[in-house]
């Protein structure tokens, strides 16, 4: 496998060079294990497209986004504050980033703070290359599969960005199937609001067996997913239903990058 | 001129009654704190022709969509009848509007054919909720009153159209028999129909019944009037504001509070003199968070009067689709019973003297429960649902905000959580030293 090429912001601006867009890759992306795939699916494309792209690396930190939903406004103002510093040092103008809630929360939340950046979810993104001819996508292994998109809940409702991961599966020369909850009726996958980070309320079912159960209600081979936190529930949730050797669920970054062999 | 002294009492009477507890529920929105909401005009007016005049949110369930558009056009468009009703009723005279001949014939056979659609629309919603029993129509919050007053405002509806319906009939047949005081404007599609049900009854009798109907009409439309304040049926003028002044930013935006803000700024700046001695506190310390209702905007006061209940929120709302106490119908009830609960407790405290008031309750615990709290997971489903742009979640984030910063009541997990974030930059317990490893892993 080869290298991954990654440079620092500190490695930029100490050769003197400045990146046209720093990736976000959010706390999810950096630690977790199945999310790790996804940054790195993602790099290898931008890699591949020769971006010139930096990464804050380790004086990146949480945005604050679970501690704000969670309700402790002042620790999400702290983590807000001490970015912005760091972004605008490096005098940071453009952010892609492959995590919806780092997306909504540093598009949305920041410019108030004194952050103010063009930022984009990273199937915005990679239609961008595509439409700009910079990224060329073949079928692949994914031709004629049916693949359906989940929407994760601060892409689609709360930015209301719901055809460019769409475009996406249909350059894989896919057949996107639509769950009967789609777009801007979509379904939760039970993660958002910091649910992520503890165990469900007393109820009669988990948000995540539910969503997966309707996405393998449609008989999808591939659930394409924007959002590790989607990621992890949707994995959890055809686990659960005993169906991971029929459906598998992917990242709309790795679904390219696998098309393109990368 | 016995009937124009008390037709014009109850009309006074009526309008008075109304203004008050109108004015009463603006007090108790105004109980809330500031929010500017006045920017963007253009924008607002034509979210509020869309929404609330359009009624674009209602139709995405294209049954009840339609059955409300019928009724709700049907409502504003008979007003112009009601319209003559007063004039009728002041002046003593009969159908004054009847001067304009063909149209007003068009005019009173088109009502007809309205009032008709709104009596089977009604009826067909009766149904809904009381033999189909439709799940959102249920739940935890749909106790004994809120079911009572939905039922109360469909069967006033069905009453105040069949009046209008027989009263015409009645006219009908007494235009037929040439009596005195009834102008001859002809019969109508929908009550020439309806005339047989008043079989062989002489003049008398007819005046009677036309009568008795025609005030049954009018003051029925009075009492339903000054129903509106205590009712969800409310909605129909509240919308319009509600809408007007809805939260235009994207939905996964949050407020950033502002006095968090200059806590937060002071501790980043670097001429912030550590030693200073804080500025003398003016009044009251300010609350981190919403514990009751007067700590919220005006704007969520607002919108739990114009809570419609129709429950579209918890219909999508993934913490209650799958059995968690959570209902987001509930928390905008909820608001909407304390703040009438705060309201008059003032009121009386004010009468009395007394300077503050305080019954020892709260929005938080003793209205909304920290389980509810805890399970919303922000996805945005239920404002995105909602026909008058409420905005459920804003409430359960302000009050989560108070149970977090003022009584640092978290969930253990959670206070985990927020001890890795400070700690170590992210929400589990992993060195930010090591955040780019992934760089070489394969």
């Amino acid at each position: 496998m080869s290298e991954l090429k990654v440079p620092t912001m500190a490695e930029m601006m100490a050769s003197g060079q400045q990146p046209d867009v720093l990736f976000w890759v959010g706390c999810a992306g950096s630690f977790d294990d199945r999310a790790k795939k996804i940054t790195r699916a993602f790099v290898k494309i931008l890699n591949k497209v020769g971006v010139n792209f930096a990464v804050l690396g380790t004086e990146e930190s949480c945005t604050g986004d679970p501690a704000k939903r969670a309700g402790n406004e002042f620790l999400f103002q702290m983590q807000a504050m001490g970015n912005i510093q760091v972004l605008n040092a490096y005098e940071v103008k453009s952010i892609v980033t492959t995590c919806p809630h780092c997306f909504n929360t540093l598009k949305n939340e920041y410019p108030e703070l004194g952050g103010n950046y063009e930022v984009k979810h990273h199937s915005q993104y990679l239609q961008e290359l595509i439409d700009d001819g910079k990224l060329t996508v073949e079928g692949g292994e994914f031709k004629g599969k049916k693949i359906t998109f989940h929407d994760p809940c601060y892409l689609g409702r709360a930015n209301d960005v719901y055809e460019a991961p769409r475009t996406l599966v249909q350059k894989l020369d896919a057949e996107l199937v639509e769950m009967k909850r789609c777009k801007s009726k979509g379904l939760c996958c039970g993660a958002g609001g910091a649910q992520m980070f503890k165990e469900a309320e007393k109820g009669n079912k988990e948000i995540n067996v539910e969503r997966t159960e309707e996405a393998l209600e449609i008989k999808p081979d591939v659930i394409a997913t924007g959002c590790p936190f989607c990621m992890t529930m949707m994995t959890d949730g055809v686990k659960l239903a005993e169906k991971e050797k029929d459906v598998q669920v992917f990242d709309l970054a790795e679904l390219i990058a696998s098309a393109n062999d990368l | 001129m016995i009937s124009i002294v008390i037709f014009c009492v109850a009309l006074v009477l009526a309008s008075l009654l109304f203004a008050k507890n109108v004015r009463a529920i603006m007090a108790n929105i105004k109980l809330g704190k500031d929010l500017d909401r006045s920017d963007r005009k253009g924008e607002r007016l034509s979210l509020m022709a869309r929404v609330a005049l359009g009624q674009s949110k209602m139709v995405v369930r294209p049954v009840s969509g339609l059955l409300h558009i019928i009724v709700y056009v049907g409502f504003i468009i008979i007003n112009i009848e009601v319209l003559e009703i007063v004039i009728d009723g002041i002046t003593g005279k009969h159908r004054v509007f009847a001067f304009m001949g063909g149209f007003y014939h068009f005019l009173i056979s088109a009502f007809e054919g309205l009032a008709l659609l709104v009596l089977v629309s009604c009826l067909i919603f009766l149904i809904r909720r009381n033999v189909l029993r439709i799940k959102r129509f249920f739940g935890n919050e749909m106790t004994s009153w809120p079911k009572t007053d939905a039922n109360l405002i469909l069967i006033t509806e069905v009453l105040l159209m069949s009046a209008f319906l027989l009263m015409n009939a009645a006219d009908t047949q007494l235009q037929a028999l040439g009596s005195e005081h009834y102008t001859q404007v002809g019969s109508f599609p929908i009550s020439r129909h309806l005339v047989g049900l008043f079989g062989s009854a002489g003049e008398t009798g007819l005046i009677m019944a036309e009568r008795g109907l025609w005030w049954f009409h009018i003051i029925g439309i009075f009492a339903f009037l000054n129903y509106l304040p205590y009712s969800k049926h409310f909605h129909i003028l509240l919308a319009f504001p509600n809408v007007f002044y809805s939260k235009l930013a994207p939905k996964g935006q949050l407020t950033n509070m502002a006095a968090v803000k200059k806590e937060v700024e002071l501790m980043f700046d670097p001429n912030a003199d550590p030693y200073a001695a804080p500025p003398e506190p003016v009044g009251e310390p300010e609350r981190f968070g919403a514990k009751d209702v007067t700590d919220l905007t005006w704007k969520q006061l607002m919108d739990g009067y114009t809570c419609t209940e129709c429950g579209r929120c918890t219909d999508v709302c993934p913490a209650n689709i799958t059995g968690k106490s959570l209902s987001p119908r509930k928390i905008m009830m909820d608001t909407r019973d304390r703040l009438d609960e705060v309201g008059k407790g003032i009121r009386t405290a004010k009468k009395k003297g007394v300077e503050k008031f305080d019954d020892g309750k709260s929005l938080l615990r003793d209205y909304i429960s920290e389980e509810e709290l805890l399970a919303c997971t922000s996805c945005n489903a239920c404002t995105d649902a909602c026909p008058v742009n409420n905005d459920p979640l804003s409430v359960i984030v302000d009050l989560r905000r108070y149970l977090i910063m003022e009584e640092s009541k978290a969930p253990a997990e959670w206070t985990g959580v927020f001890t890795n974030i400070e700690n170590n930059g992210a929400p589990w317990q992993f060195a930010q030293a090591d955040r780019l490893n992934w760089k070489n892993e394969a």
